[in-house]
């Protein structure tokens, strides 16, 4: 391949078609409470490792329901499990036990 | 006993006509259409309660029965006011006078092809929640036009309002919630379809709505995404592809789906203006008709004897149509026995 001196960026935009679900599916499959996310921001306001990082479970959340995974292994890595997040959260998700699923389902060879 | 013409035989009317009727008064209700019911006559079942609309009407008609003459097909063409009292031209050439008026002549659903880019008459997939729930009185799976199983459905919120380039700034208040019970009967008769609500705010914000959004997510997985719909195209195999911006992540989004569903908001009816320029009354820069004070007086107008209810003072859900019907019906009463 000859260098043009320019590369191609690849599209940016979220494609709803080709959507990776798979994470989505198995944490809502293992925590239904996980559904419930409106993506309000309250966790991300309280997260303690929100002070030093781009952490917010809102985001997190977002991130996988748009099947958007790649973004999530560093902002999921930052959380200290404090718990503050479930302290807060209007709707009643149980974050801490979302957290633990996510980390899991990274590790798990589902693609 | 005074006479009462009740314009707009929708459920406003009808609840209007009854509660006079039985406060002793002689009513009218003049229709321009050939049925009562109004807009109601186009929906499958009601929010949030699943009652189904035909059942609503039925129950009205029946408390109508014999109380209240009944004139369809009939427009109000010219007024004259005499003496305190309005003699009416009706459009079958008869004249008839009343004591007092309620306008109930509701609204229209806002015509989507006015939205363009979201391809409503140009693409067969584009259909109004109106027609959805046309297609809902049929208990069958809901198909696409070109006749495949829907799989993949999309709702777009607040066509036709919060609007200002089509002229519509206001909020239809109930579309918010109607796309979420539509989203979930969809859900109920296409099992395992995919389906997408696409708002700017939901507006829950009556009893029980809320209630119906969290079912909405937790039991048929239905999934909401900020962001307005930019514009629609149609690829070679009749699907839609729309393009949006994911509002909450602040990136671009696209999908196809098989049927796209404009949440078409409410319009003052064709009449409403020519009717408030007959009778001399404000109309507000929405179009609807602008009461004499928003707080104590909504069903009075700047005329004496000239009374709003329903959704011709804006838009309201059923419960709301029926509570100012009602309450219009009780300032008539007032109206007469105070003077």
């Amino acid at each position: 391949m000859p260098s043009f001196g320019f590369s191609v960026q690849p599209p940016q935009h979220i494609d709803l078609d080709k959507n990776y679900r798979a994470i989505f599916d198995f944490i809502k499959e293992n925590e239904p409470s996980f559904q419930r996310c409106i993506y309000c921001g309250s966790c991300g306001a309280t997260c303690s490792a929100g002070n030093f990082s781009q952490m917010s479970l809102r985001k997190v959340n977002l991130l996988i329901s748009r099947g958007q995974i790649s973004e999530v292994k560093n902002l999921i890595d930052n959380c200290l499990l404090c718990g503050k997040c479930q302290l807060v959260c209007p709707r009643n998700v149980n974050t801490r036990k979302v957290i633990l699923l996510i980390h899991k389902a990274l590790k798990m060879p589902l693609s | 006993m005074p006479r009462i013409a009740v314009i707009g035989g929708g459920i406003a009317g009808m609840e209007a006509a009854i509660r006079l009727s039985n406060l002793n008064f002689e009513v009218d209700i003049i229709e321009k259409s050939f049925s009562l019911g109004g807009n109601v006559n186009n929906w499958h079942v009601l929010f949030p309660d699943h009652s189904p609309a035909r059942l609503l009407i039925d129950q009205l008609k029946n408390q109508l029965r014999d109380k209240v003459n009944i004139l369809l097909g009939t427009e109000v063409v010219r007024t004259e006011y005499n003496n305190q009292q309005y003699i009416l031209h009706l459009s079958d050439g008869t004249r008839l006078t009343f004591d007092a008026i309620v306008i109930t002549t509701g609204f229209k659903v806002f015509p989507a092809q006015r939205k363009e880019e979201y391809g409503y008459s140009i693409y067969p997939n584009v259909i109004t929640s109106a027609q959805l729930e046309e297609l809902f009185q049929s208990e069958k799976p809901i198909h696409t036009a070109d006749h495949r199983m829907a799989n993949r459905i999309a709702f777009i919120h607040c066509v036709g309002s919060r609007d200002d380039k089509i002229g519509n700034r206001y909020c239809s208040k109930v579309c918010c919630v109607t796309a979420v019970k539509q989203a979930m009967e969809v859900a109920q008769r296409n099992p395992g379809s995919e389906i997408f609500l696409f708002y700017m705010d939901l507006r829950m914000y009556d009893r029980h709505f809320e209630d119906l959004y969290f079912q909405a997510q937790t039991q048929y997985g239905i999934r909401f995404v900020r962001g307005r719909l930019s514009e629609v195209s149609e690829k070679s195999d009749a699907r839609l592809y729309l393009k949006l911006e994911d509002t909450l992540l602040g990136k671009p989004l696209r999908l196809t789906v098989d049927l796209l569903v404009l949440m078409v908001g409410m319009e003052p009816a064709d009449n409403s203006p020519q009717l408030a320029n007959l009778f001399s009354i404000p109309v507000g820069t929405d179009r609807f008709i602008q009461p004499e004070n928003f707080h104590l007086y909504k069903n009075r107008t700047s005329r004496p004897g000239v009374f709003v209810a329903g959704c011709a003072s804006g838009p309201k859900s059923i419960g709301e149509t029926l509570a100012d019907a009602r309450s219009a019906a009780f300032e008539v009463y007032n109206f007469f026995n105070n003077n």
